[in-house]
Order: C-alpha cells, then sequence, then structure tokens
C-alpha cells in the first residue's frame, strides 16, 4: 500500500491541529462506526482473484461474438488497431485537457484537429472541445437557449423521436431552473411524429426545439421548414445527430441548425458497455461566446510559430467564472482524441464508404425482415441505419430467442415507449455481414412460427 | 484624453450624459484604460425593460479582464447600441462618443445626484492608482 505521509510528518500534522494521536484526531465518529465488520469472503491471491474475476467476465456475452443488432444510440463499428495504439500513447494517455494547457501544445493541437472535423461535419461554424457524452451535451444546448434568451423565454420543445436519455438528462440539468416548460414529448405525444407536427407547437415563449437526425428511431427529415419556423418565431433549433450519418447526408447546417450535438461515439469508440463515451456540441458563429465547454484556438507565438491556447474561456474557468452558465469545465479530452484518430484514418472517403456499408445493409435488413410473415416494417420515412419493425411477439421474448441463436437483437421499444409494445428497434453497421442478416431474418421467421 | 465636463459618473466608472429626462450611459476612459483591449460586448438588457439603480447591464470583456456595466440610474430602458457588439474597439478608441450603451429614461432624478462630476471623477481615479 502505498502511504505518502511519513511518521514524522503525521506527528507534525497531528501537532498542529493539537491533539496526541490518530485515535484522538477519530474520537468524534463512534467507535462502532470506525472499523466496522464488512463480512468480506477470506482474502483472494491474485492468482486465485484473477480466475474468478475471467469467471465472471465470461458469463457476459458480447458484441464480439454475437451478431449485434443493438443500436439505440450505441453502434458496433469497426474500431481500427491504429486508434488504440497511438490513443495509448504517454504523450496522449491523459482523460483531461491539461490544467496547464499550453504547455501541452501536443494534446491542444489534436483537440484542435477534433474540433476541426466536427465542423466539418456538421457544416457549423464553431465545435467546442467536447462534452462527457450526447446526453449532456443536449442538456447543455437547454441551458445555452436559456442563457440567450435571459430567462426571459421558458419554453422548450422536444420532439419524442430525440433520445429518451437526452430528454432525461435535459430535464435533470434543467431541474433547478425557475418555469422551465419543457414540453413536445408527453405522454400521449405521437412517438412517430413529424416536423410540421413540431413546428404547430411554436410559439414566441419558445427557447430551443431539439429533434434526432437521424431520431431515436433512425428517422431521417428534412428541417429546413422546421428551422425556418423556429427562427420566424426567434426561437433556436438544436438538431441531435449520429455524426456517421453526416458523412452520407445533408449537414444540420444545410438545414439551418443553431445548434449541434451528438453521441460521438460510432467515431472510433468501442461500445465498452455503455461508456466513457463523447458528446459534440458544435454552433453558429454568432452563439461562440455563449458555449460551455473548452475552445480550443489556433495562433502565432512572439516568434510567429503557429502555436494552440485555449480560447474564450473567460466564462468557464477564469477571470468570469462567477459569471460562468454551465459547471462544465471539462471534456473528453482522451475520447476526442479518439475520435480524431479514427476519422483521419478513415479520410472523408474512408468514412463515406462506412456510412454507406450501414446504410445498404440496413436497407438489404429491412427489406428482408419486413417481408417476413407477421412483421412489418413500420415507418416508410428515409432511414440511415436503423429501423423499426412491429414483431408478432413481444420483443422480449423475440430477442430470447435470438440470443439462443447467438444473435443479440434490436431495441425493446416499449422499455421507453409503453405504447410501443412488439416495437423492435434494429441497427445494422458494417459490422453486420449478410450471413449474419440472413441468420436473423431466418430465425424471426422461425420465432413467428414456433 | 480629457474627462468631459458635461458628463457625470459613478464610483463602477459609469458615465451619464443627462438631457431631459433621457441618461445616456457608457463607461469611462479611465476604465476602458483598465480593461485594455476590448475583444467582446453584451447586452444583458434589452428597449422597453425596467431597470434598478446598479442592474448589471452590460458584459464587457478585454484580453485580460471582464467586468460588468451597471446601469448608474433607474429607468426605462429606450436604447442599446447593438451597433457595439462589432464595434467594440470604439469602447477602447471612443468612450465617450460613438461607444456610448444605453440610452434610459430616468424614473427617479434624484439619483443623479450621488454622482460625481468630471473634477470628481479625476480625483476620485487618482486616489485609487496610488
Amino acid at each position: 500500500m502505498f502511504i505518502p505521509h511519513t511518521d514524522r510528518e503525521r506527528a507534525e500534522m497531528l501537532a498542529a491541529v493539537g491533539v496526541n494521536s490518530l485515535e484522538e484526531l477519530f474520537e468524534a465518529v463512534p467507535a462502532k462506526f470506525r472499523f466496522p465488520q464488512l463480512n468480506l469472503p477470506p482474502a483472494l491471491s491474485e492468482m486465485e482473484a484473477m480466475a474468478q474475476m475471467q469467471e465472471l467476465a465470461q458469463a457476459n456475452e458480447s458484441a464480439r461474438e454475437l451478431a449485434c443488432f443493438l443500436g439505440a444510440g450505441a453502434y458496433n463499428h469497426y474500431v481500427p488497431s491504429a486508434v488504440d495504439a497511438l490513443l495509448r500513447r504517454g504523450e496522449f494517455y491523459t482523460a483531461y485537457t491539461p490544467y496547464q494547457p499550453e504547455i501541452s501544445q501536443g494534446t491542444l493541437q489534436a483537440v484542435f484537429e477534433f474540433q476541426s472535423l466536427i465542423v466539418n461535419l456538421t457544416g457549423m461554424d464553431v465545435s467546442n472541445a467536447s462534452h462527457y457524452d450526447g446526453a449532456t451535451a443536449t442538456a447543455e444546448a437547454a441551458v445555452l437557449a436559456y442563457h440567450h434568451f435571459r430567462g426571459k423565454r421558458n419554453r422548450i420543445i422536444l420532439s419524442p423521436g430525440v433520445h429518451p436519455h437526452f430528454r432525461q438528462t435535459l430535464r435533470t440539468y434543467m431541474n433547478g431552473y425557475e418555469n422551465i416548460q419543457i414540453t413536445g414529448d408527453e405522454p400521449g405525444a405521437l412517438p412517430f411524429n413529424t416536423p410540421d407536427q413540431i413546428k404547430s407547437q411554436l410559439d414566441l415563449n419558445t427557447s430551443l426545439v431539439v429533434v434526432g437526425y437521424p431520431d431515436f428511431f433512425g428517422r431521417l427529415f428534412d428541417y429546413t421548414e422546421l428551422a425556418a419556423a423556429c427562427h420566424e418565431f426567434g426561437a433556436l433549433l438544436c438538431i441531435a445527430v449520429n455524426p456517421m450519418a453526416l458523412a452520407l447526408f445533408k449537414t444540420p447546417a444545410d438545414f439551418g441548425a443553431d445548434i449541434v450535438v451528438g453521441e460521438g461515439q460510432p467515431l472510433g469508440i468501442p461500445l465498452s458497455l455503455g461508456g466513457p463515451y463523447l458528446g459534440i456540441f458544435a454552433v453558429k458563429k454568432d452563439l461562440v461566446r455563449k458555449i460551455a465547454g473548452r475552445l480550443v484556438g489556433e495562433t502565432v507565438d512572439a516568434a510567429g510559430q503557429r502555436g494552440y491556447v485555449l480560447t474564450l474561456t473567460a466564462r468557464e474557468q477564469h477571470i468570469r467564472r462567477d459569471k460562468a452558465t454551465s459547471n462544465i469545465c471539462t471534456n473528453q479530452g482522451l475520447l476526442a482524441l479518439c475520435a480524431t484518430i479514427y476519422t483521419s484514418l478513415l479520410g472523408k472517403s474512408g468514412l463515406r464508404k462506412v456510412a454507406e456499408l450501414c446504410y445498404h445493409k440496413a436497407h438489404y435488413a429491412a427489406e428482408e425482415i419486413g417481408s417476413l410473415p407477421g412483421y412489418k416494417l413500420v415507418s416508410n420515412s428515409p432511414f440511415f441505419n436503423e429501423f423499426v419493425v412491429q414483431t408478432p411477439r413481444p420483443v422480449a421474448e423475440i430477442n430470447s430467442h435470438l440470443l439462443d441463436h447467438g444473435i443479440l437483437g434490436g431495441f425493446d421499444l416499449s422499455l421507453e415507449y409503453p405504447e410501443l409494445t412488439n416495437h423492435m428497434l434494429i441497427a445494422v453497421t458494417e459490422m453486420n455481414s449478410r450471413d449474419e442478416i440472413d441468420a436473423l431474418r431466418d430465425a424471426l421467421q422461425e420465432v413467428n412460427h414456433g | 484624453m480629457s474627462t468631459p465636463t458635461n458628463l457625470l459618473f459613478s464610483t463602477t466608472d459609469e458615465w451619464v450624459k443627462v438631457e431631459g429626462n433621457i441618461a445616456t450611459i457608457g463607461i469611462s476612459d479611465y476604465a476602458q484604460n483598465s480593461l485594455s483591449d476590448i475583444v467582446y460586448v453584451e447586452f444583458k438588457v434589452s428597449p422597453g425593460e425596467i431597470v434598478k439603480k446598479e442592474t448589471i447591464s452590460v458584459g464587457v470583456e478585454s484580453v485580460k479582464a471582464a467586468a460588468d456595466v451597471n446601469t448608474p440610474v433607474s429607468g426605462t430602458i429606450l436604447e442599446v447600441n447593438e451597433a457595439l457588439v462589432d464595434s467594440y474597439a470604439d469602447i477602447n478608441t471612443d468612450p465617450y462618443g460613438s461607444a456610448w450603451m444605453m440610452k434610459i429614461e430616468i424614473s427617479n432624478p434624484a439619483e443623479l445626484n450621488s454622482l460625481m462630476d468630471a473634477e470628481a471623477y479625476d480625483k476620485f481615479c487618482e486616489n485609487r492608482s496610488h
């Protein structure tokens, strides 16, 4: 065990606070709580402990061994070996932007590249150095909107098609704000809504509208008209994206979005039991002063050489921190680096190729499954790599059958949308071979007859 | 820059020009000089709003500091100088002219009595710099 203090140092500290011994220092803690019986099994040797942990780990089924058709916000993409190899280099391997950031030019440059990549993908003017995940990034959009209108507009409209976790996190973040009305996704709201239905809810008290692209159900909409309508009412439009889809489709900036948020996990970050992931946050230029978190800028030093600095951080960490609008003062540095390496490695055409594979394989799967007796493709909107299928039996039953065939089935939508019983959300990525898709189809057919 | 004698000043370095019941407000040369190069201006009030004396109404950030501008008098905001959002550098070059920040319809003229004239303000600044 590492104990940082020497006996002498401890004696000095005890003397400074005026007690004679450690026992005396802790006297205020009732004796029965000081060393409680923890009822633990006898200690194991490292070898025994390793064997036990491995046995536990083997009880997990992993996306590596199963044919994975589960998405719902986290996607099983291939991560090239180079990503991990570069990520684990000692120069980069830290979770945070260093506290004395300018001393770490390599890290700052990587973050700057990350921001540039996100700007390229989203078409927006500025990206920050990331948030914890898609959910917290979405919540920050609500915080931004609140302060943008100086608390004078108190209505936020959430499409039911925004990831349920994003909406929950946004509500948690907005808890302490007075009179905030978060609407649009109440129980009973049509899950499969359209941009027109969102448009009809706009009023002059609306600060922010949040929609998904693709939405939670995989659907893609052209939000151009919605953006124009939002702006007519003076409201901001936030589009929550899957960045992988942006390699293939119109960008949120093309629609006129004011804020783009998203879950960056598809960009080279492994599923790893749900995190840590990466929050994307990009805005139009006129909102640059309002974004929370960190921002890296490029400049020149006294000798005219290129260098990188944290910029516009007054409100976050430094001279104006008493005026901060968000308590976020960190970022997912390591995972932003992960996305940077992945995206750079694939390049524009590589990323597009991955997105195309996802798109085509998902459409093949949708066609095969949609034509099975008892199954019905629910939405007729364009989609990227995920789609909703109505199933002849409860999704949980079907998934347990699929698992017997080595297939991790789609997401049971009734878990988040009670009215959507017998609705499965199926995700397909470049990792799913045609054989896997055919096996899914056959197993689904079998479960209907079985 | 000599301090214009037709203005009144607050201890938080705002200047006030009174014309009838309208007060035009900005920040003093001393204030812009202490802040150094201004890089950002943000209005926190909009026309029509009723403000009390010492309401934080404008945020100003420079390369080395950030400051709030308070309303030196109570009243109704008539106008804010939105052009400053783009021409913020005017605060450094023309603090008493084009860098005016807002106009307020004064609701309590008695509040003007607590402000300093140019001579008193110069002395006030001089004492601070020691």
